[in-house]
């Protein structure tokens, strides 16, 4: 395990190298980032002292290597727009995205496993049937169409929902949460309904598809065949199976939903980074693209490493020969 | 009609019949089928493949699953008849008094779970037993099956073990609440040979022991001359030959039996042709009337039009042929 967990810690700091690098040529080598931030009718002298005060006069090597040492000091900077240090701007908005990105993967998977499920165990009631229409909706519907249904219906025709904002949110440990609030709830539904519904196909096709084949194999007619009841047989056999491919797509799915719920932020006004990123590029705030992409890469490589630890934990045909 | 049993049968199964109502027509995979089996006895079922054995061992207990149904028919376990058992009720006999294991144990044990959280589902399916018991039972169900370390066996996952550990980690389950009866689907064609004899020679000594009833379900007619005391022969959904084992393997009666000792590399004389039986099974969807048999037969004529009843031949033997082969 000790080999394991070392060997992907290596595989993390390459994978950060490697897209430190595409970020930095995406961002600073193109383009020039020097007249967004001055305007064109300042004398040549201040344009100079500027360009020598971000760096960048130096050559594109050098101009890297200080751009890793400031990443590796957690140091992006300053926002352009904001004046405020990136990385305050980015922990600030941090919070409401992880809320809904949490609030629409889990509430999928809560709600998409069970129904999933019912739906492989009788695949021909007309209840599954119901499900798999649900799900192909999921599927084909765009994620910005559905939030403007949403709207449209329960925030301007019924008046049941706000239509955007965050709410009343409740400082813990220093960071604002809406969920623990009435109205906070209120705001966090329709757009978290919005990002989870593609989500919730997702994890019904997964868990009837798992069911389906869990259902036929072998294990489970000896099992029957022992006497479980088949509450025993989903709950005690079946479950610990199929969730070895649900636990992979929800790790994935949160890393993704986290990265591009900018769609849906956009349309409820969520204040999260989505939204945050979206300003950022309209006004070319570079140190806030940079963090940005930063953060999203190391989340996605943070949560495919707990995938791969809950793997290892589930399937015990991993673990052994390798550790 | 008399059964070949000398002692009065724990397992007595009556005019079974088990039919598929698929898309593509009724597939009678079962079409009447008796038998019996007494206590500590091993009754060998042998067909070629689809003959319908793996489909009367699940009707057995209970386990077929739709569009399947049994349509007709008794099977009665120590004289209680199982066929129209409320499902709880039958769940509750199930693995208690009558356990079946199956042919790839590679599969049949659950590939994420520790050998010894199975043992313990299955002992508690039936009893409710503290976790102590728990242990104690199954390192005692281990034991009694050969394998060498119960105890590092118990934290074990089936990938752990080898396809013979596998196996008798099955039939340690299957034994676990001391069946009347344990219908084993081929529980040893996915082995070594030598393997596949420990195997034999284990289960042989544990229904003379324990007394538990077996039936033996195998294509493999050298499995069954060394295990069991009676014979089934099944063809097409029916029992065709039913009767001792010596007996019947030393002196076939039906066209069948002797076509498939005929095509057993060991029993031929050796440097003679191989002979098959021409031809295949016929599809069990709407088979024509007389014996299914018939297409292959080199005994056929006009009488094979019209199917044979099943008739005992006064010598321990049921036949179902209008022209069977001469008593030895
Ligand atoms: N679920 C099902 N639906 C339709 N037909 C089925 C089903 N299960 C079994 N059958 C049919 O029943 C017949 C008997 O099958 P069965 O599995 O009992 O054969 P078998 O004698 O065990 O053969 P094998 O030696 O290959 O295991 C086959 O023709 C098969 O196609
Ligand atoms: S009944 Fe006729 S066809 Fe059938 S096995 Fe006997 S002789 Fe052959
Ligand atoms: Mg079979």
């Amino acid at each position: 395990m000790l080999g394991f967990l070392i060997q992907r810690i290596l595989q993390a700091v390459v994978v950060m190298l490697a897209i430190s690098a595409l970020v930095f040529v995406g961002v600073f080598a193109v383009g020039n980032p020097i007249d967004v931030l001055i305007s064109p009718d300042v004398t040549q002298q201040i344009r100079l002292d500027t360009i020598a005060r971000y760096g960048f006069d130096q050559p594109l090597w050098k101009q890297y290597l200080a751009f890793l040492d400031r990443l590796v000091r957690a140091d992006f900077g300053r926002s352009f727009v904001f004046n405020m240090p990136v990385l305050d701007l980015i922990l600030s908005r941090l919070p409401a995205t992880l809320e809904l990105t949490l609030a629409a993967v889990l509430g999928a998977t809560l709600l998409g496993v069970p129904l999933g499920m019912y739906a492989g165990y009788k695949p021909d009631s007309l209840v599954s049937k119901a499900i798999m229409g649900l799900s192909i909706l999921g599927f084909s519907v765009p994620t910005f169409w559905i939030g403007l249904i949403l709207i449209l219906v329960f925030a301007v025709n019924l008046g049941w929902l706000p239509a955007g904002g965050r709410g009343a949110t409740v400082p813990i440990l220093g960071v604002e949460w809406s969920f623990l609030t009435a109205e906070g709830l209120k705001h966090l539904l329709l757009p978290a309904l919005t990002l989870s519904l593609f989500r919730l196909a997702l994890m019904i096709r997964l868990a009837r598809a798992g069911m389906r084949e869990a259902i036929l194999s072998d294990y489970v007619k000896f099992a029957r065949a022992q006497g479980l009841s088949e509450g025993k047989v989903i709950g005690g056999h079946v479950l610990k199976n199929i969730s070895i491919p649900i636990v992979t797509v929800f790790g994935l799915e949160f890393g993704a939903t986290l990265a591009f719920a900018v769609v849906t932020e956009t349309i409820f006004s969520w204040p999260g980074l989505g939204k945050l990123i979206i300003d950022s590029i309209q006004s070319l705030d570079r140190p806030v693209m940079v963090a940005y992409l930063m953060l999203v890469a190391f989340l996605f490589i943070m949560i495919n490493f707990l995938v791969d630890i809950a793997y290892a934990a589930l399937d015990p045909r991993l673990r052994t020969g390798r550790a | 009609m008399s059964a070949p049993v000398p002692k009065s049968p724990v397992l007595e199964v009556r005019g079974l019949k088990t039919h598929f109502f698929t898309r593509g027509g009724v597939v009678k995979a079962v079409d009447g089928v008796d038998f019996s089996v007494a206590r500590g006895r091993v009754l060998g079922l042998v067909g070629e493949s689809g003959s319908g054995k793996t489909v009367t061992g699940l009707s057995l207990i209970g386990l077929i699953d739709p569009p399947g149904r049994v349509v007709e028919g008794s099977v009665r376990l120590g004289g209680q008849e199982l066929i129209g058992l409320a499902p709880d009720a039958l769940r509750r006999v199930r693995g208690r008094r009558i356990a079946m294991i199956f042919q790839d144990p590679m599969m049949t044990l659950n590939p994420v779970l520790k050998v010894g959280t199975q043992l313990s589902m299955a002992l508690r399916a039936h009893e409710a037993v503290s976790a102590d018991a728990v242990r104690r039972r199954s390192t005692a169900a281990l034991g009694r099956v050969g394998l060498p370390s119960p105890e590092a066996c118990l934290d074990a996952y089936p990938h752990q073990l080898s396809g013979g550990m596998r196996q008798r980690v099955a039939i340690a389950i299957a034994m676990l609440h001391r069946p009347d009866v344990i219908v084993a689907d081929e529980p040893t064609t996915a082995l070594d040979v030598s393997i596949q004899g420990q195997i034999l020679h284990e289960m042989q000594s544990l229904a003379a022991e324990t007394g538990v009833a077996l039936v033996w379900i195998t294509h493999d007619l050298a499995v069954v001359s060394s295990l069991a005391h009676d014979i089934a022969v099944m063809y097409a959904g029916r029992i065709v030959e039913y009767g001792a084992a010596d007996e019947v393997l030393s002196a076939p009666r039906h066209p069948y039996t002797r076509g498939l000792l005929e095509s057993v590399p060991g029993e031929a004389a050796p440097g003679s042709e191989l002979l098959q039986i021409p031809g295949s099974i016929p599809a069990l969807v709407d088979l024509p009337p007389g014996c299914a048999f018939r297409a292959r037969c080199r005994r056929a004529d006009g009488s094979c039009e019209t199917m044979p009843e099943i008739v005992a031949d006064g010598a321990g033997r049921t036949l179902r042929c209008h022209h069977p082969l001469e008593a030895a």
